[in-house]
């Protein structure tokens, strides 16, 4: 469905997307995730024909961007970051101006539908410059989706909204998304996690990972971290004792209390509980506490965009 | 480029204008200078004409038409929703078309108060009716001119007030052309041929030459054109 092969693009010398690729299938919610300034606003308007790539090309519904942003544009639904909708204007005189800019015929019975849809029925007399920024977002988002595109691309949904706001955007995305292409970005994990089929790190420009999200959490380089806390000995013999287990990776002092405390990292996959219980039931001492703490995909995240070891998809 | 798009943009910002209290300020000034002067040579020297408000017009126009068309795109750059705009199914050129037709329409429909003067000249004395058409079509061309002037500059800032100096600096030059030339050795007289002051003066007279159409039409094209190529350089 869209297609993005060696996408670059530069702002005078500064190079804000490097040479990335991907492709999304059709009926995915795909997140772009990164930290900001990592260029997830410069690809998505690279995808919505408002910035032309250095270099590259993207194809949409195999059309390319470059030959007929037109027809793209007629494809996409597009809520640009913080949805900059026109402030002088009633939420639905804004629609019919965006319907007819579009050709839609229908409407007046398509703005309804949307309305309802998008639950701002109550706002539809009120002028935009007046709404609320939960309010502003779901009128951009009602625009995005008043032509019924296949694809839609939205650029921080829910940034700025509230807790119960959020939940809403996100159930109404992931209602859309059972129809369409959803392409949206954020810097919220959890967003991903809740929303996303597939999701896209993205990280100074470059993709740092690319995977469906069920497979990021069972993915075998994530490591996990055994925490174990002990009387009867100093950190350096726990520590030494611990990394001479096989399968055991580095380990790190844990600080704070009146035990003896570590943390050891394991690969994913790998349990060496009973093991580290055996060391410490051979040298005598009193074990307290162990846990097997996953790394959750908020320090994947971490790890993969503040320069961490992984930085290959 | 097609004229559905344009046409709903252009309908887009004309309501704009009659929403915003900033279009209706500048038309009361527009029509109070002009009604000032007006009634004075009227009242005054008892003189019922609209020579003198043709006369001033390139010089009001100059002025007063920037500060309709500064938003067009200025506005836009600054809140984003150009954004929103580009990423429709529209091309620059509908965009740039559909806000320099409001532009142009907004300046024509304030010139429809000052029919008064013409009725009131017709009223009290016998006008030539050529010089009377001729300036009011001249009068069209004119505020289209500045009209697509003020786009293009607009084109190019996100400041509002800015837009407006420029739009108002290039617009004084091309009235100050036909005005300081003879101030000017003769070789440099050929620049006169360059102001808007010498070809609105042209069609006000009643004689509508081709030339002074073309002139205007230039002016028109060559702002729509850079206007375009201003917007699409955000793309690179
Ligand atoms: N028009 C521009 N001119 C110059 N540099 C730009 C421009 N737009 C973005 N940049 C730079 O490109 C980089 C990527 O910006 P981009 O807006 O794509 O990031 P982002 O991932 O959307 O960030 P955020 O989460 O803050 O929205 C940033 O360093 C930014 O400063
Ligand atoms: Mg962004």
């Amino acid at each position: 469905m869209i297609s993005a092969s060696n996408l670059t693009k530069y702002y005078g010398d500064f190079r804000a997307v490097n040479n990335i690729s991907f492709s999304i299938n059709e009926g995915e919610i795909t997140g772009l995730l990164g930290p900001n300034g990592a260029g997830k606003t410069t690809t998505l308007r690279m995808l919505t024909c408002y910035l032309k790539p250095t270099q590259g090309t993207i194809l949409i519904d195999n059309v390319k961007t470059s030959e007929n942003p037109l027809k793209v544009k007629e494809l996409i639904g597009y809520l640009p970051e913080s949805a900059p909708i026109y402030g002088d204007m009633i939420v639905y005189d804004y629609l019919l101006y965006a319907a007819s800019l579009r050709g839609i015929t229908d409407s007046e019975k398509k703005i309804a539908e949307i309305a309802l849809l998008c639950g701002i029925r109550e706002v539809m007399h009120k002028n935009i410059s007046e709404l609320s920024k939960g309010y502003k977002q779901r009128v951009g988002l009602a625009h995005a989706m008043l032509h019924d595109p296949k694809i839609l691309i939205l650029d921080e949904p829910t940034s700025g909204l509230d807790p119960n706001q959020i939940i809403e955007i996100r159930r109404l995305i992931k209602e859309i998304g059972k129809r369409k292409t959803v392409i949206l970005s954020t810097h919220i994990l959890s967003e991903v996690e809740a929303t996303c089929d597939r999701v896209i790190i993205i990280n100074n420009g470059n993709i740092a990972a690319d995977d469906y999200t069920a497979n990021l959490h069972s993915s075998s380089a994530r490591q996990n971290r055994i925490i174990v806390k002990i009387t009867g000995a100093d950190y350096g013999a726990l520590s030494r004792t611990l990394a001479s287990i096989d399968g055991a990776g580095p380990v790190e002092e844990l600080h704070g209390g009146a035990l003896t405390g570590a943390s050891v990292a394991v690969s994913a996959g790998k349990d060496i509980r009973p093991d580290i219980f055996n060391a410490v039931k051979e040298n005598g001492w009193t074990l307290y506490e162990m846990a097997l703490e996953q790394q959750s995909l908020e320090s994947i995240f971490r790890q993969l965009t503040t320069g961490g070891e992984n930085h290959e998809s | 480029m097609s004229h559905r798009e344009a046409a709903v943009i252009m309908k887009r910002e004309l309501r704009a204008y009659f929403t915003s209290p900033v279009a209706y300020i500048v038309i009361a000034l527009f029509l109070v200078f002009n009604g000032f002067f007006f009634f004075k040579d009227f009242f005054y020297f008892r003189q019922a004409e609209m020579r003198s408000f043709f006369q001033r017009l390139p010089l009001f126009f100059a002025v007063f038409v920037p500060a309709l068309t500064m938003r067009l795109f200025s506005e836009e750059k600054h809140s984003g929703s150009i954004e929103i705009l580009l990423t429709m199914p529209v091309t620059t050129y509908d965009a740039v078309i559909g806000k320099f037709l409001a532009g142009s329409v907004f300046a024509a429909l304030s010139l429809a108060p000052t029919l008064l003067y013409m009725i009131t000249v017709i009223f009290v004395g016998s006008p030539d009716p050529g010089p009377l058409l001729g300036g009011y079509i001249g009068a069209l061309f004119l505020g289209a001119s500045y009209a697509a002037i003020g786009v293009c500059v607009s084109s190019s800032t996100k400041n509002q007030v800015t837009a407006f100096i420029i739009a108002l600096a290039v617009n004084l030059t091309l009235w100050l052309m036909s005005n300081v030339t003879v101030f000017l050795p003769s070789k440099l007289r050929f620049l006169e041929y360059f102001g808007i002051d010498f070809h609105f003066q042209n069609i006000a007279k009643g004689l509508i030459d081709f030339r002074d159409l073309v002139y205007f039409l230039s002016i028109i094209v060559i702002a729509v054109i850079a206007a375009v190529k201003i917007i699409d350089e955000r793309k690179k």
